[in-house]
């Protein structure tokens, strides 16, 4: 735990829990929308951002806010036009991201430690404003997902319901595209670009197998992120391993044991219940033998 | 004469090019329950989702509640039932939550529920006989139950006007009937109704009206048309594809 007494540390921490728990409140919405790997086209995109800030000298992370968010913008364009060809679309754009953000980067006096650095993540550089710019739009994040659940799980669940319901349903989608965005690229500096989608989309799968409601699943899916965020920190700081990759194994490994535990928890109860009683049968609506 | 809820005036609908509806007119006055019936892809769903709004019309108008479509904003007074439950990305969510939803019309996004959206959620689960059900996801229901669902969540926003899209194709007896008491007890307090259906079965003692949508024109307009041919055989039991015209894929929700 000695390790925990050094600043950079400590802030690599609380970057990794903010994360933990703003990415999987964000990832449910995704992952309704069966849109579960648009953070990872979302994070090739930021990339394209921070290689624009790196040549021109400018924040890497806000140049990266900004693409990303009119990358997210795009794609719900597409998504939203329903048409066959969004697919082929979204390949051009994720694409055009990583390649445009590697040579950008080139581009610039940076070394490849750094694309690294983007693409991995690197917890341990967070610097104090790092902090401050994490903390602040991952509770942001975290408040607006939160407050609007209702009309967000509304959208989600059944969109043209949403809008007979009159709900201000292109807004929305816009807002959960640039909360996307936001969230990709404060996640990216504490997993990567490459490993920003499992923080949002692995807690909410393991959650969902042992859940039974939309709030719950929400609830459960926060407390692995926040659960494998810091224990995946923990891990790292004391096997000296990359603290990106931890934090995503502690998920993927969170994911098996609910996985595991939930078809021995199911098994266990069907037989009870079998054992129990004979259940209920609706009667046939045909005649299936004349006597 | 009581108002008119739904003023469809020469109303033409195409998809891509090929025209579904042309020259469609179709008045709805407050109190009235009218089914509209028709072949598979007649165009019997798309005339419903264009007084929703769901589908543009290509000329003519719609008008809800006496208001030009464009301009309507009261969206609490209608309550919409589609075909059946999307199936979502595999994230659970409960039979009160999914109802919950219908609640939005009325209380806007901001607001989180009151003891009045949470008295209209339990009222609308009593009505369709699924209050056992509540805390169950609803994928663990069966597809007459999970139709039940959707009225429900119609009815818990409290409309005055239902519009069902095939509420009870391929639902189960005990379902329908629970369906159509359901309805029954929305129009005795007033309610106005929109129905599609393929076939009436128990609702049909509800329908005041029917419209007959045939080849991208309404055909009747009037009484409960009697079926004709081996349509009529008591025994004759309709087996047929949803249809054709509902977008897929990928990226719709």
């Amino acid at each position: 735990m000695e390790l925990f007494q050094y600043p950079y540390m400590q802030r690599a921490l609380v970057g990794a829990l903010v994360i933990g728990l703003a990415a999987p409140a964000l990832g449910i919405y995704l992952v309704q929308r069966r849109l579960a790997l648009i953070g990872d086209g979302v994070g090739h995109m930021a990339l394209t951002g921070v290689g624009a800030g790196l040549l021109l000298n400018r924040s890497p992370v806000l140049a990266a806010v900004i693409v990303a968010s009119l990358g997210a913008i795009t794609v719900e364009l597409v998504r939203a036009r329903g048409r066959t060809s969004g697919d082929l679309a979204l390949a051009l754009l994720f694409y055009g991201g990583i390649a445009g953000g590697v040579m950008l980067v080139g581009l610039s006096d940076s070394t490849s430690a750094s694309l690294n650095a983007y693409l991995f993540g690197s917890l341990s550089t967070i610097s104090p404003t790092d902090l401050t710019t994490i903390v602040v739009l991952g509770a942001a994040i975290l408040v607006t997902m939160l407050a609007l659940r209702p009309a967000l799980f509304a959208i989600c669940h059944d969109e043209e319901y949403a809008r007979v319901s009159g709900l201000p349903v292109r807004a929305l989608n816009l807002l959960l595209a640039v909360a996307t965005a936001v969230t990709v690229t404060i996640a990216m500096r504490a997993v990567g670009v490459l490993l920003i989608s499992a923080l949002m989309v692995v807690p909410v799968a393991a959650a969902q197998q042992v859940t039974r409601g939309f709030r719950s699943t929400m609830t459960a899916a926060m407390a692995l992120g926040l659960f494998a965020a810091g224990s995946g920190v923990y891990v790292a700081a004391n096997a000296d391993t990359a603290p990106g990759a931890s934090v995503v194994l502690m998920a993927i490994a969170s994911f098996a044991v609910v996985a595991l535990g939930g078809v021995g928890w199911r098994t266990l109860r069907r037989r009870r219940v079998a054992a129990a009683e004979p259940s209920a049968v609706e009667p046939h609506e045909v005649v299936l033998s004349r006597s | 004469m009581s108002a008119p809820v739904i003023t469809v005036t020469r109303a033409a609908i195409g998809y891509e090019g090929r025209a579904v509806l042309r020259d469609v007119s179709l008045t709805v006055t407050a109190g009235e329950v009218v089914a509209v019936l028709g072949a598979n892809g007649s165009g019997k769903s798309t005339l419903t989702r264009a007084v929703l709004g769901l589908v543009p019309l290509s000329s003519g108008s719609v008008a809800l509640f006496d208001q030009p479509a464009r301009r309507f904003r009261q969206w609490h007074r209608i309550g919409y039932v589609p075909q059946r439950l999307g199936a979502g990305g595999g994230v659970p969510a409960t039979v009160r939550e999914v109802v919950a939803a219908g609640r939005l019309a009325r209380r806007g996004i901001l607001r989180p529920p009151g003891r009045a959206d949470r008295r209209a959620v339990e009222t609308a689960l009593a009505a369709v006989g699924l209050a056992d059900r509540t805390g169950d996801p609803v994928s663990t229901l069966s597809g007459g139950q999970q139709q039940r669902v959707l009225i429900a969540r119609a009815l818990a926003g409290e409309p005055e006007l239902l519009i069902l899209d095939e509420p009870t194709a391929g639902v189960d007896a005990t379902s329908q009937e629970a369906f159509a008491e359901a309805l029954q007890e929305f129009v005795a307090g007033g309610g106005t109704v929109l129905l599609v259906a393929h076939e009436l079965g128990p609702l049909r003692p509800l329908i005041s009206r029917a419209v007959v949508v045939h080849a991208g024109g309404i055909a009747h307009d009037g009484p409960v048309p009697e079926p004709a041919g081996h349509h009529a055989e008591p025994d004759h039991d309709h087996v047929h594809p949803h249809g054709p015209n509902e977008p897929a894929g990928l990226w719709s929700a």
